[in-house]
């Protein structure tokens, strides 16, 4: 089974490089960029074919790494 | 004085800390390589600055789950003084031993500089060395120094006297929540800097303050 998490910062927190992102997109000339947030994306091969077990072994691996929780927001999305 | 040092793949700054301690204490420290699962009984343990894991996923989350992690926890359990600096400081707060968060420097730069540091509390074994509103010149040099905590948490450090050092209102390198820039836990016996004191005590290095951080632990540990 595929698994694909999202990591975002949580809202309320501070995100300079989004913001560095949005400067840059309008010195590119892009017009009505509104606020920026950069993430991370992280993709997972897992053996284990029960989604509810799988989304429950995803969300431990987001609360013990993936995301440091003081600061990030995660969504788990299961595939096949 | 039993020092240790613990050595990650991509620390730097672990000759740094180890030729401090050694000037010091009269003792070199030992050297303890990240895959450790157990640790020999010191008085001091050091976690260094430096690109721990190349710094992959978070600054210090990698580091926080490798076996020596598990080993310092139980040192901590114990009363073991434990010093992070800078990396350091961030595997600590990945693992959860100190609370709140290094994110990336509010600037976006990294930060290679002398900061002038107020000492906040002379009472932890740390800063013993130190008077409370003394300042300092330390160097920092770092990319994810901007410490980040909610309110409450910010708060409760500030009520139990956990604020070990502060930038300089007119001089935070990182935009660090409260100029925050050194914290302890709550029993007081680890704390968290991302400042090097280690790289300011010789007068070779253009400063000397760190010095008295060493000496006030030595002290600390001798009475």
């Amino acid at each position: 089974m595929k698994a694909k998490v999202h990591v975002t910062l949580k809202a309320g927190v501070l995100d300079p490089q989004g913001k560095a992102i949005g400067h840059a997109l309008e010195s590119l000339g892009f017009e009505g960029v509104g606020e920026v947030r950069q993430g991370k994306f992280i993709e997972l091969e897992l053996q284990e074919t029960d989604p509810d077990r799988a989304r429950a072994q995803i969300e431990q691996m987001c609360q013990r790494l993936l995301a440091n929780t003081v600061i990030e927001n995660y969504r788990i999305d299961l595939e096949g | 004085m039993r020092s240790a040092v613990i050595v990650f793949p991509g620390s730097n700054c672990d000759r740094d800390a180890q030729v401090a301690l050694n000037a010091a204490f009269g003792r070199p420290p030992t050297m303890i390589w990240h895959g450790e699962a157990t640790l020999p009984p010191h008085d001091l343990i050091v976690l260094p600055g430096g690109f721990s894991y190349g710094d992959y996923l978070r600054s210090g989350a990698m580091a926080a789950q490798s076996p020596v992690l598990r080993a310092l926890r139980d040192e901590v359990e114990r009363g073991v003084l434990v010093l992070g600096i800078c990396n350091g400081f961030q595997v600590l707060t990945e693992a959860g031993i100190l609370p709140g968060v290094l994110m990336r420097n509010a600037a976006l730069k990294f930060v290679c500089r002398d900061v002038e540091l107020i000492v906040e509390t002379s009472a932890s074994p740390f800063t013993r060395g130190y008077e409370a509103g003394q300042v300092l010149t330390i160097p920092v040099a770092h990319h994810d120094g901007n410490y980040f905590a909610d309110a409450a948490t910010l708060d409760r450090l500030e009520g139990e006297g956990r604020i070990a050092f502060r930038y300089a209102s007119d001089d935070n390198p990182n935009g660090s929540a409260r100029n925050i820039a050194g914290i302890l836990n709550d029993r007081g016996n680890v704390l968290g800097m991302m400042p090097h004191p280690e790289r300011a005590v010789d007068p070779l290095h253009c400063g000397t303050d760190g010095r008295a951080m060493f000496a006030g632990l030595m002290e600390a540990l001798a009475a």
